[in-house]
């Protein structure tokens, strides 16, 4: 009896759970398929089709706004920037955790201080600096400023990272034959990768959410990725193109919300292992 | 098949003088223990041999010829870490495989060098598993056939035994020894543990503040220590310091005997009256504990002592007030002041 009451309780939470966490999505589908004049009246159920579905939305925002295009100048956007933190911030932590001995933990911290400077403050700076490159207006402006978030975050994370493999490995593998790179590249690398995979997903991320770089560095609306494109193109004045918007959510949320379903386990050992080296250092 | 010799090896970390001018040099295939205590330089000492760590100042040469200066993967030196370090991410057999790998040794060579080393350490059955799901006899075997290999010049072991259970430790230490007598490559065996470096190695350098104190067979370390360090850390338990003018009369726990154990015609160094505290049962010997009240005045007030006896009862109680006598034979001396040993008991009488 106790035990069938425990286990009640325990599916009754993870029912309230999966509610809390499926519920936004599910009233975003809905609503995208929602005809105008049932979203408006408020006898309406909003859950269910009292007037019928319909594609009107759908067919808007890929035909009538930019939309494809932003999709399209995210993606570019995140894999560059992906790159460029992949590239730039592994080499970083690796000899930050490996070849600079005291050094490495007070630019260790020093990197991660350069990421709470908020976007707020660095914006109009970051503006002059890129019209005087000539990339205001283009997706350029942004491949070449988030990175400004995303190597020291991803540098300071992976640094932890690196300070979980030990450093017998690296000794062991140069000894075995190897160069510095080769033992890098061979035993090192391998272990760190759920830390590189949490970097990717993270710099990914940031790259799609970040706002305020997005709306200030471009103006013009081909050049626009979704986090700018969107608000600015679906919300006219005070006119909200709700079905419109919330289905450009869900096409952008849905296939990243399984990705990242999909690599938890994996992203979640990343996350982990550099949060307790931090904590024992 | 190489002679390792250090000439005046020194290396500072800023003012730290972890190693402060080495000499040694080994015999062919011969097993040579560094023992130490925990920051002693034997570490320090190990990796530059391994080329993890260049000299401060001094030489390394193998085979007459010096390796300071090269990098660690052009010098023909095998190393079993005392964590393994086997790569966690690839199998046993690629552990095995990637120093091959590495060298680009020709594939039919590497697989018959793979047959050979697992037969010779029996981990055939191993090679496809992961580092992870080894027990820890198994990870040293396996690291240890990393290291063989590549048919290397040298073996430099770190503490290579320390991480395993204490049951299968003296097994691991029989099979080490046949392994290396079969190989006769000679190795660097690098412990704090003086049993490992007893029982193991042909001979032992006792190090200690970055300096070898002594270097001999076990059996010189334990009969004729040196000097005070190595007569304090060789032996378990050590062995009993008594002062006496401007020397230190040593004596081993067995060579306190009572009294009346005094055969006639030798003299004693030492009498020494002995109030006995506990007894401690250690299966094949008893070792006695015991307050010395008078004998060695200069020896100051609560002076200890411990004491061995091989026999199944003991013939003391605690309690006990009781004579032990130190043969004068099998007293060891050693200068107050220097901590050197005097050359023996005809120095004291003279």
């Amino acid at each position: 009896m106790q035990r069938q009451l425990r286990k009640l309780g325990f599916y009754t939470a993870v029912v309230l759970l999966l509610l809390f966490a499926v519920l936004p999505i599910a009233y975003a589908v809905i609503t995208t398929f929602k005809k105008e004049s049932e979203l408006f009246s408020f006898g309406a159920n909003p859950f269910i089709y009292e007037q019928g579905p319909t594609l009107e939305p759908l067919i808007f925002l890929f035909t009538d706004t930019g939309f494809p295009t932003f999709v399209w100048n995210s993606v570019v956007i995140g894999v560059f920037v992906v790159a460029i933190t992949v590239v730039l911030a592994v080499p970083a932590a690796y000899a930050l955790a490996r070849l600079t001995g005291r050094w490495g933990e007070s630019s260790g911290m020093a990197i991660f201080l350069v990421y709470l400077i908020p976007p707020t403050l660095l914006f109009i700076p970051l503006f002059r600096i890129v019209v005087w490159l000539g990339l205001a207006n283009t997706i350029w402006s942004l491949v070449l400023v988030l990175p400004t978030i995303t190597v020291p975050f991803c540098t300071w994370l992976l640094l932890g990272f690196f300070r979980s493999v030990p450093q017998e490995l690296d000794e062991a593998a140069l000894l075995d034959g190897c160069t510095r790179f080769g033992a890098f590249r061979k035993v090192v690398l391998p272990q760190a990768l759920p830390g590189i995979g949490a970097c990717v997903v993270f710099a990914f991320s940031l790259s799609l959410s970040n706002y305020i770089y997005s709306v200030t560095f471009i103006s013009e609306s081909a050049a626009r990725n979704i986090s700018a494109g969107v608000p600015t193109e679906l919300i006219r004045g005070d006119v909200y193109f709700w079905p419109s918007l919330m289905a450009a959510t869900a096409i952008v949320a849905i296939p990243l919300g399984i990705a990242y379903g999909l690599l938890f386990d994996y992203l979640v050992r990343g996350f982990q292992a550099s949060g307790a080296t931090e904590a024992e250092g | 098949m190489a002679i390792l010799e250090a000439r005046q090896l020194k290396k500072h970390f800023g003012s730290i003088h972890a190693v402060d001018g080495i000499d040694f040099r080994s015999e062919d295939g011969e097993l040579l223990a560094i023992l130490g205590p925990s920051g002693s330089g034997k570490s320090t000492l190990m990796r530059m041999v391994a080329g993890l760590e260049e000299p401060t100042a001094g030489d390394i040469l193998v085979n007459g010829e010096s390796i300071v200066g090269i990098p660690p993967r052009r010098r023909n030196v095998a190393m079993v870490f005392q964590s393994f370090a086997l790569y966690p991410h690839i199998t046993v057999r690629e552990n095995i495989r990637f120093p091959l790998a590495a060298r680009k040794v020709p594939e039919t060579e590497q697989k018959r060098k793979i047959d050979w080393v697992t037969e010779i350490l029996d981990i055939r059955d191993l090679l496809d598993r992961r580092p992870s799901r080894l027990s820890g006899g198994q990870s040293q075997r396996v690291a240890l056939a990393r290291a063989m290999v590549r048919d290397p010049d040298l073996f430099v072991f770190d503490e290579p035994l320390s991480s395993l259970d204490a049951q299968i430790r003296s097994q691991a230490r029989g099979e080490l020894r046949s392994l290396l007598d079969r190989t006769q490559i000679t190795t660097l065996y690098v412990t704090h543990d003086q049993v490992e470096a007893l029982g193991l190695a042909d001979r032992v350098a006792v190090m200690q503040s970055g300096r070898i104190h002594q270097i001999g067979t076990p059996r010189e370390l334990y009969d004729a220590p040196a000097n005070l360090f190595v007569a304090g850390f060789i032996g378990d338990p050590p062995m009993n310091l008594f002062r006496q003018g401007d020397e230190i009369i040593g004596a081993r726990p067995e060579h306190l005997i009572a009294e009346a154990d005094l055969p006639d015609d030798v003299e004693a160094a030492l009498h020494l009256d002995v109030e006995i505290e506990h007894l401690e049962f250690l299966g094949s010997e008893w070792l006695i504990y015991g307050l010395v009240h008078g004998g060695v005045p200069e020896s100051g007030e609560g002076l200890r002592i411990i004491a061995r006896e091989r026999q199944e009862t003991p013939r003391l109680r605690a309690g006990e007030r009781t004579q032990l006598v130190v043969p004068r034979h099998q007293a060891q001396y050693f200068d107050a002041r220097s901590g050197m040993r005097k050359s023996g008991p005809e120095v004291a009488v003279a």
